[in-house]
């Protein structure tokens, strides 16, 4: 330490992390901030200049042109609002029962399950989509929301985490004590078990939210009528020609489908860095 | 003890039915069907008849024979490897410098939050708002580089294959290296503290710890990052899709793209987007048995070390103890 060019280079290093730590924040920062502005400007000031660091006075006046077209964020909102609800509900509590399955009781086929699980953890609901949309024709469930929440029951890859979660934080000893006190097992499982789980359940309802907001592929090829469109699929009408030079209004609508996510974002973020870490597969 | 877990063995299978009804109904029958509709003649919009083609593989044919396939997955690899590069590089930089042992960045915690970011915003917005920046003679990108003096005249972007493709991985790459990022962190952080002070007093540098111990004990990790960072590439969609329509020249079609424009668009060729979903499906397959036995191995020596556990206590509890 006492060598000066040992401090130099360690110096230089500081500056190297800080500099490029800070570039890479404002890289998350610059395009979100600019939509944010630009969401408040004229279309004649933004062709000005592109890059508005300041507010200006067409919020109004974009939200007019914006909802007077075929955007509808309040429908937008609602409807997702309503499967994304659904989604984390079921995934989330189905998930930990068949985790606790797994973990809680010696039956014959656990480890086949299981095995059978992992094999399946990464299937995309992509590859399916075809016969995923013909098999829900013919039941007549397009535009309806119930194909896109209820296979939410299976989640293969939350199962996985939920395993992990109990293995690790579960003494089944607590099962065996709620047993003699006379807890039946699906009460046992309610009561105790899930309560126990809350860390878990809480990062992982976080992300099935998140993920069932963000979709676009299975909306977009379920639902035609406008009065079901989910967020994604309403902001893919922003790029539509029907706003081509309406920029302070195409803004306008990308910031009110980001504005929910930064919200939760930013007083969850603790949370969701931490989930990201949990999730990663551990040695 | 033998007994007593016989009798509640059967809510293993209780508990589990909710989950295997609906797999079957949602999961795999979809799957089968798709890969039944890969040989038939279904297409056309609102049809719900079809017959089994008279050479079953027919479909599978054209599509390993068709150009724009071909070419959606050329561009698939080539904005997935332009992608993954660069992400994992700079996540394992940032990882090597967040988990310093002599020098503690500051801030690291705010650092982390804004890099990480871009990853749970909508990708469809992404796309669009991206759209907007780079746009061409006038966006934010072009005015911001101009202004910087980087370049002369405006890039542009959306009408050219290469900064086209360019765009597609760089946002892809900014979605992502966060993400990447905190797995390694995590990854770093679960290796055992010893071995890095036993390096430190051998004498060993920050570089030397980095490359001979952190990165060869991160195999696994970094194995399962590429794993399923690839299957993850295999259904780029949202940002293709909506950022410039899969142009210029088709440039930026992924097969997720191809096989959506197939099937949903122009004659509603069900049974041609079948058989493509198919065939990304068996490569997916593949990847997904690298994975399948990394994770089984690793469970394994978990499930190993619970059962122990599991034995000890009941020799404890056979012996009277309380536990």
């Amino acid at each position: 330490m006492k060598n000066p060019s040992i401090a130099t280079t360690r110096a230089l290093y500081k500056t190297i992390v800080y500099v490029v730590c800070i570039f890479l924040s404002l890289l998350s920062l610059f395009p979100f901030w600019v939509m944010f502005m630009n969401a408040t400007r004229g279309t004649y000031e933004i062709q000005q200049s592109s890059v508005g660091l300041f507010p200006s006075t067409f919020l109004l006046s974009n939200w007019k042109i914006l909802v007077g077209k075929s955007f509808n964020p309040f429908v937008g909102f609602v409807n997702s609002m309503i499967i994304s609800s659904g989604v984390t509900i079921l995934s989330v509590y189905f998930s930990s029962l068949t985790a606790y399955a797994l973990m809680a009781y010696n039956w014959k086929l656990r480890q086949p399950f299981f095995t059978f699980i992992l094999a399946v953890l990464m299937i995309p609901a992509q590859v399916s989509s075809i016969g995923f949309y013909q098999f829900v024709y013919r039941i007549h469930l397009t535009n309806s929301f119930i194909p896109l929440i209820l296979p939410a029951i299976a989640a293969p890859a939350m199962v996985f985490f939920m395993r992990q979660y109990l293995l690790a934080a579960l003494p089944l000893e607590i099962v065996d004590s709620a047993r003699i006190d006379g807890s039946g097992e699906f009460a046992t499982f309610n009561r105790i078990i899930l309560p126990i789980m809350k860390p878990a359940l809480a990062t992982q309802a976080i992300f099935s939210f998140v993920g069932s907001w963000n979709n676009l592929f299975i909306p977009l090829i379920l639902l035609t009528n406008k009065s079901k469109y989910t967020m994604p699929i309403m902001v893919s009408l922003l790029r539509g020609d029907i706003y081509k030079t309406e920029y302070g209004s195409v803004y306008l609508g990308l910031s009110l489908t980001v504005l929910p996510l930064f919200i939760i974002y930013f007083l969850l973020a603790k949370y969701i860095i931490a989930g990201v870490a949990l999730g990663a597969l551990k040695e | 003890m033998g007994k007593k877990s016989v009798s509640y063995a059967k809510y293993g299978y209780i508990f589990s039915i909710p989950f295997v009804v609906v797999f079957l109904v949602f999961s795999l029958y979809p799957i089968i069907y798709t890969l039944i509709i890969g040989f038939t003649d279904l297409r056309g919009l609102g049809v719900k008849q079809f017959q089994f083609l008279k050479d079953p593989f027919e479909n599978f044919k054209i599509i390993l024979a068709n150009k724009s396939f071909r070419k959606s997955l050329g561009n698939t690899t080539m904005m997935w490897i332009a992608n993954f590069i660069p992400q994992v590089s700079l996540a394992l930089l940032l990882t090597a410098w967040f988990t310093n042992r002599n020098f503690k960045v500051k801030g690291q915690g705010a650092f982390k939050i804004l890099i990480y970011m871009p990853n749970i915003i909508t990708a469809a917005t992404i796309a669009i708002l991206f759209q907007s920046l780079l746009g061409y003679p006038k966006g934010p990108i072009n005015d911001l580089l101009l202004k910087l003096n980087f370049i002369d005249k405006p890039l542009n972007f959306p009408q050219q294959k290469w900064t086209a493709r360019g765009a597609v991985a760089f946002i892809q790459f900014w979605m992502w290296y966060g993400n990447t990022m905190i797995v390694f962190i995590a990854g770093v952080l679960g290796i055992n503290p010893h071995l890095f002070e036993a390096a430190e007093i051998d004498g060993a540098t920050p570089t030397q710890i980095f490359f001979k111990i952190t990165l060869p004990l991160m195999r696994t990790i970094i194995l399962y990052v590429l794993v399923t960072s690839m299957i993850g590439g295999l259904q780029m969609f949202d940002i293709p899709k909506l950022f410039l329509l899969g142009g210029p020249d088709s440039a930026t079609v992924t097969t997720s793209v191809f096989i959506f424009n197939q099937a949903f668009s122009g004659s509603y060729l069900y049974n041609r987007a079948a058989a493509a979903s198919m065939i990304v499906f068996g490569v997916i397959v593949i990847l997904s048995i690298f994975l399948f036995r990394l994770l089984r191995d690793s469970d394994e020596a978990k499930m190993k070390k619970f059962k122990k556990e599991q034995k000890r206590l009941e020799r404890l509890r056979a012996k009277g103890v309380e536990v």
